[in-house]
């Protein structure tokens, strides 16, 4: 009998440790392995492949006899079932640490095609596979990589962005935690194409459990990815760290401050060397596209997104967790179908995409496509893939100001539109939620909404209107309902 | 080992890194509790910069504290997905205490099970009034 229990930080935060030491203490060997993402019924049991949800220290006994309840075949699950996974094809099945389980699940196989068909295919298997950059700005990362390839110096870097900061996002925590090695050989892959020697992960801070795992995989695949060297570093709670110029500084001591564009980090990026900043979910992807190559990974999407894409399902969601799928999806099957719905019971008021900047969405959109181009075109971003549900419950005036609010928080001061505006912007709608002079308020935030998008030097102040001015749009009777009570009564 | 040779350990073990300050920083912060104005001359001498410029990287980020901490303290989740899942009740009664520092963290990456925190590095999900407040009681 083989018992499986994750050790992700979900599970752990939902008890798993205090479930594994049960097993051992009742003399049954336990494997730590990685999440199936089904993060709802952490910590889950797995009994040569058969689950048990939501298991207690109390559970353990019945497990061990086989009379607990059990929800079948995790593997055919039908939120496993109904899923492409490439990128998380080891979920729930492998001890992260383990070369073995790895290299028997076709580690390793990416890099080596890599390496026997040499930088220039490489290059253009990574261009024809259409892959774009996961972490929300969607550029081809194909074209990057030849742009550092290209670009003459003597020493090229790749840099993994893992701070991942977006609120309602995992998935990048969940492949370093879960399969740390499969970021590893897509680095290590991106270096043999560009002929750098150096990569750095830099982490959030806020993810001890990924920073373990990361360091621990990096020193067991050293031998294997040699000469190119890996080297984790830590944020310091900084937000706008994952803007890729912000991150470049504070991977070289620096305040994590916005640099202005151009020059390009593939020009001048990391100590001002060619450098290329990547998602962990896109160098993740390389591995499975290097081992099955470009057309295998293209014949999955729509339009001008290709591939699959880790969703991740959160907030005040039923079945919350990781759903990978190829692009084309709907929003309302993602919510309604997949996510099961509120886990509070009440309606869905509100969804939103693509983290702390995207839009918050109605539920009269649930028939967007999941695509880069559809959601742009209705005034949404994808990001990083994170859906945060809320209920009816919430009013949609304080999450515009939560927006603003979050952006003078984190903003590394560096532009005017963001420093200010932000701050600007919660007066203002403090003014709104107070009731006073709505119109002409609202009129203000529109303006200011304005120069933020296209005064700010990066996505934070850029983007922070995309959620404030959704929520105004698609909720207005949140904003005006102030003034109709205490309006009148001043 | 005194103040003094421990903060030369740290810096001897980065020497000839690149871009050092950062894992300094943290170690510094690991190590002493706050990064003190001692340390950060002391740094700023090591690494040929200026105080200024030291000075400037520890206020920048929110990690690094040039006080020391007088309570124990949780990193309470309240981003968006935290929010959407109740937890403006658990900030109410975090501040109707004083004896253990809530400081607010945007994200743990537990979106699918908050509200979360974190103590440490231990996590905690599915927070709700009872257990909230069995963790701020449990902080010695």
């Amino acid at each position: 009998m083989i018992v499986r229990i994750s050790d992700d930080a979900a599970a752990l935060a939902c008890g798993a440790d205090a479930v594994a030491a049960a097993f051992e203490a009742a003399g049954q060997p336990v494997q730590r392995v990685s999440s199936w993402g089904m993060h709802w019924l952490e910590p889950i049991v797995d009994v040569d492949g058969v689950g048990y949800a939501r298991a207690t220290v109390a559970l353990v006994p019945a497990i061990l006899a086989g009379t607990a309840e059990t929800i079948g075949a995790i593997a055919s699950y039908p939120f496993i079932a109904r899923q492409t996974r490439l990128t998380f094809a080891r979920a729930g099945k492998t001890r992260p640490l383990s070369l073995d389980d790895y290299a028997a699940t076709g580690g390793w196989v990416g890099l080596a095609a890599a390496r026997a068909r040499g930088p220039a295919e490489t290059l253009e298997t990574v261009l024809q596979s259409g892959l774009r950059g996961r972490g929300g700005a969607g550029f081809p990362t194909g074209i990057k990589w030849k742009t550092v390839a290209a670009a003459a110096a003597d020493r090229r870097y790749i840099v993994c962005n893992a701070d991942e900061g977006d609120s309602g996002t995992f998935a990048d925590r969940m492949v370093m935690e879960g399969d740390p090695f499969m970021l590893i050989e897509g680095m290590a892959i991106a270096a043999h194409a560009v002929a750098a020697g150096k990569g750095y992960i830099y982490i959030r801070s806020e993810y001890p459990h990924a920073i373990a795992k990361m360091e621990a995989a990096i020193g067991l695949a050293a031998p294997i990815v040699a000469p190119f060297e890996v080297e984790v570093r830590v944020g310091a709670g900084a937000y706008v760290c994952g803007e890729e110029t912000s991150l470049l500084n504070s991977l070289e001591g620096k305040r994590g401050e916005v640099r202005a564009k151009p020059p390009l980090p593939a020009h001048e990026g990391l100590f001002g060397r060619p450098t290329v900043i990547n998602n962990v979910l896109t160098l993740a992807a390389v591995p499975w596209i290097m081992a099955n190559g470009a057309h295998a990974y293209a014949d999955f999407g729509m339009g001008r997104s290709r591939g699959t894409i880790p969703i991740q399902l959160a907030g005040n969601i039923r079945h919350g967790g990781l759903f990978e799928t190829a692009f084309g999806i709907s929003l309302g099957e993602l919510v309604r179908d997949i996510g099961g719905g509120t886990v509070s019971g009440r309606p869905v008021r509100a969804v939103q995409v693509g983290g702390p900047l995207g839009a918050y969405h109605p539920p009269s959109q649930f028939d967007l496509a999941f695509d880069y181009e559809t959601f742009a075109e209705s005034d949404g971003l994808i990001g990083h893939a994170g859906i945060v549900v809320f209920d009816d419950s919430v009013d949609m005036a304080q999450q515009a100001r939560f927006a603003m609010a979050f952006c003078a928080i984190e903003s590394c001061g560096k532009c005017t539109p963001c420093r200010l505006g932000s701050t600007r912007g919660v007066e203002t709608l403090d003014q709104i939620i107070a009731g006073k002079n709505v119109e002409a308020n609202l009129a203000l935030i529109a303006d200011l909404s304005e120069t933020m998008k296209f005064g700010s030097l990066c996505a934070l102040g850029g983007f922070t209107p995309y959620p404030v001015m959704s929520a105004i749009r698609h909720f207005p009777e949140d904003f005006r309902h102030h003034s109709q009570t205490q309006g009148l009564a001043a | 080992m005194g103040a003094e040779d421990r903060l030369t350990t740290i810096l001897n073990r980065h020497r000839g890194r690149e871009g050092a300050l950062l894992p300094i920083l943290h170690d510094v912060q690991a190590g002493f509790g706050h990064v003190s104005e001692t340390a950060v001359r002391a740094i700023a001498d090591d690494l040929n910069l200026t105080r200024a410029e030291v000075h400037g990287v520890v206020t920048f980020y929110h990690d690094f504290r040039a006080e020391k901490l007088d309570r124990p303290c949780i990193k309470l989740c309240e981003a968006e997905a935290c929010q959407a899942r109740g937890v403006a009740e658990l900030r109410v009664l975090a501040d109707a205490q004083s004896r253990v520092r809530v400081e607010p963290i945007y994200c743990l990456g537990l979106c699918s099970i908050g509200p979360a925190a974190m103590v440490g590095h231990d996590v905690h999900a599915r927070l709700d009034v009872g257990s909230f407040a069995a963790l701020i009681a449990g902080q010695q």
